[in-house]
């Protein structure tokens, strides 16, 4: 760190590099505690059912065994991790009540002396599980009969009081009556994995003064102090939170899914509890990126201008919605992609299924997106008869265009940055697009309209 | 089941283990020994981050029972480290940010070790092949190649600058 912080236009070393490369950097898991416990979760091995039972008898007599946790001990146990920006409803449980929404679903905590005889101790718990009907698809979740998988009776997220997002500029139908082209596209794409090198975990301390230490590899420490203060019903005075350390995350360390039981559990026990993933549990039960179903339907012009859009896009959320609800409003923000269409309409759904929930990852609901609007784009261009660079440019949007979502474009690169990508890549532009701008049409520059 | 004592020679010292059987040398380095530089990224032998030479020879620490280095020669990431200053190794990662979030960044230079001692003018194509069982999930591989070839010019140079 340079003293006189004369660091602009300057290389400066990271200040955890040195720990890198010697392995000195501590992680979570690299932490260890005098009496430290370790917890292990039971987890659901059905993909939708209710729960009539669970017997701990033979789990208690396992050597090591020290308690069990289950949804009666979670002082606030359905929540919902957006509930601190105003997101509702609450509707994920800590440790499952009466229902398990999806294969993994954590329903009972085992605390033991060592790894070994948690393990063991979770293998001994008998659950009487009653199976029902699982739905793994957005639209089959939304047609009449679908199993229910949310706790208010339908199967999408609501934004204030709609099954979907919805975004209107003009009106699509009687543009696509003018449009001389009509293109049209299904777009889907797959759950993704973060799979970061280290597993999500967290280390919970109890303190001689009441508090509680948690040192954990979360990417968001506040919000899981925060929630982790309403689960347990706490003040946050009385909880510590370490972090900053993180082998890995991509967005799917977002989630405030260990430290809260940790917690509960250190407090149960007055000891230090370790809740560390097993990569099967992170690649198995940690949040994915969402698989999407994406349909584009657009009306062009016979010159190639997009005059109108329709995207209905479908995120799977999974069981719970954890942060999908916010990815879906920033989808339905730049579902038109960063092109001046006169007329859009985007109807844009967080659908729950029985599939495991979904979270952030690198950029979540506008980079897919932007993969269909690209491919979309290229579909255009052939149907047209035009280059796939011309498509883009004469579509570009301007500083000053309005955006579908009443937002007036400020500080737009696309132009440039097409420019600087022909030149990359030695594609030779027209003078017309070399000279283009994204500077407001009103400043002289019609961006190739005229 | 009874515990048995294992030694082995850890970074030029006798190290003794009292283990369960099947316990792993990763789980002793790190649990017992607390040597936690060797990491824990999959406990499967995925991934490669718990790299470790045993006798010179890049092992998977979480698939080896301790049992079987009883009196072999282990090095861990914190024995390459010098006294004072870096590796070379070491040092070309730094120089290179061959890592972003670090948690391969162990494994990646114990293999790299062993890649050396093996061959010390690897070209590209052997830095590759060498790696294909060390994961980085931030998509670093670009540096780490790039750190291991600056790595193995500084040692070269660095032996032939050297009386023998």
């Amino acid at each position: 760190m340079s003293p006189d912080l004369n660091v602009v236009g300057n290389s400066v070393g990271r200040s955890d590099g040195i720990g890198h490369v010697t392995g000195r950097t501590r992680y979570t898991a690299d932490r260890s505690f005098p009496g430290m416990l370790h917890l292990k979760m039971v987890r659901s091995p059905l993909h939708h059912a209710r729960i009539r039972g669970i017997d701990l008898s033979a789990a208690e007599r396992v050597p090591g065994f020290v308690r069990a946790l289950t949804a009666r001990d979670v002082p606030h146990n359905c929540y919902t991790i957006l509930g601190l920006i105003g997101v509702e409803p609450e509707e994920e449980f800590v440790l499952a009540e009466d229902r398990v929404r999806f294969k993994g679903e954590a329903i009972v905590a085992i605390v033991a002396e060592t790894e070994a005889a948690a393990l063991e101790a979770v293998s001994k718990v008998q659950l009487d599980l009653e199976e029902l009907p699982a739905v793994f698809d957005v639209e089959e979740a939304l047609e009449p009969g679908a199993p229910i998988v949310t706790h208010w009776g339908n199967n999408t997220f609501m934004f204030e009081g709609h099954p979907c997002r919805r975004v209107r500029l003009g009106d699509v139908e009687q543009a696509f009556q003018q449009a001389d082209y009509i293109v049209e596209g299904v777009y889907n794409t797959s759950p993704i994995e973060h799979a970061p090198l280290e597993t999500t975990g967290c280390i919970a301390v109890p303190e001689a003064n009441g508090r509680y230490t948690v040192y954990t590899n979360t990417q968001a420490l506040y919000f899981s102090l925060d929630n982790t203060a309403i689960i347990l019903q706490v003040p946050g005075s009385q909880l510590h939170f370490v972090g900053g350390t993180v082998g890995g995350g991509f967005g799917g360390k977002v989630d405030v899914i260990v430290e809260p039981i940790a917690t509960l559990a250190a407090m149960k026990t007055n000891r230090p509890v370790r809740y560390t993933y097993s990569r099967a549990e992170e690649m198995q039960v940690s949040s994915t990126r969402s698989a999407w179903r994406i349909y584009v339907k657009d009306g062009v012009t016979r010159d190639g201008h997009i005059i109108a859009r329709k995207v209905t896009s479908y995120a799977d959320s999974g069981a719970y919605s954890r942060q999908t609800p916010y990815a879906l409003t920033k989808h339905a923000a730049n579902a038109a992609g960063p092109y001046a269409i006169p007329n859009v309409a985007i109807d844009a759904y967080c659908v729950y299924t029985n599939r495991q929930p979904t979270s952030a990852m690198r950029g979540f609901g506008v980079t897919m997106a932007s993969f269909a609007l690209e491919v979309q784009m290229d579909k255009i261009a052939e149907k047209v008869g035009a280059d796939p660079w011309t498509i883009r440019f004469i579509n570009a949007y301007h500083d000053g265009d309005m955006k579908p979502h009443r937002k007036l474009v400020e500080d737009a690169t696309l132009i440039e940055t097409m420019q600087a990508a022909a030149t990359r890549v030695g594609h030779e532009l027209p003078d017309v697009f070399r000279s283009m701008t994204s500077a407001p049409r009103d400043a002289g520059h019609d961006g190739g309209r005229s | 089941m009874a515990s048995t004592i294992v030694a082995f020679e850890l970074g030029g010292r006798e190290v003794e283990v009292m283990v369960k059987p099947m316990t792993t040398l990763q789980s002793a380095l790190r649990d017992q020994l607390g040597f936690t530089a060797t990491k824990e990224g999959c406990r499967q032998g995925g991934c490669g981050s718990c790299t470790v030479l045993v006798n010179d020879e890049p092992m998977l620490s979480c698939l080896l029972p301790v049992e079987d280095v009883a009196g072999q020669r282990v090095t861990t990431l914190e024995s390459l480290t010098p006294t004072q200053g870096l590796h070379p190794l070491q040092q070309a990662f730094l120089d290179a940010n061959a890592f972003q979030c670090g948690y391969c960044t162990p494994g990646m230079t114990m293999l790299a070790q062993a890649l050396l001692d093996h061959n010390p003018a690897p070209d590209r194509g052997d830095i590759t092949q060498a790696l294909t069982g060390n994961i980085c999930r931030c998509t670093g591989y670009g540096p780490i190649v790039r750190a291991i070839e600056v790595a193995a010019q500084a040692m070269h140079a660095g032996e032939e600058g050297q009386p023998r």
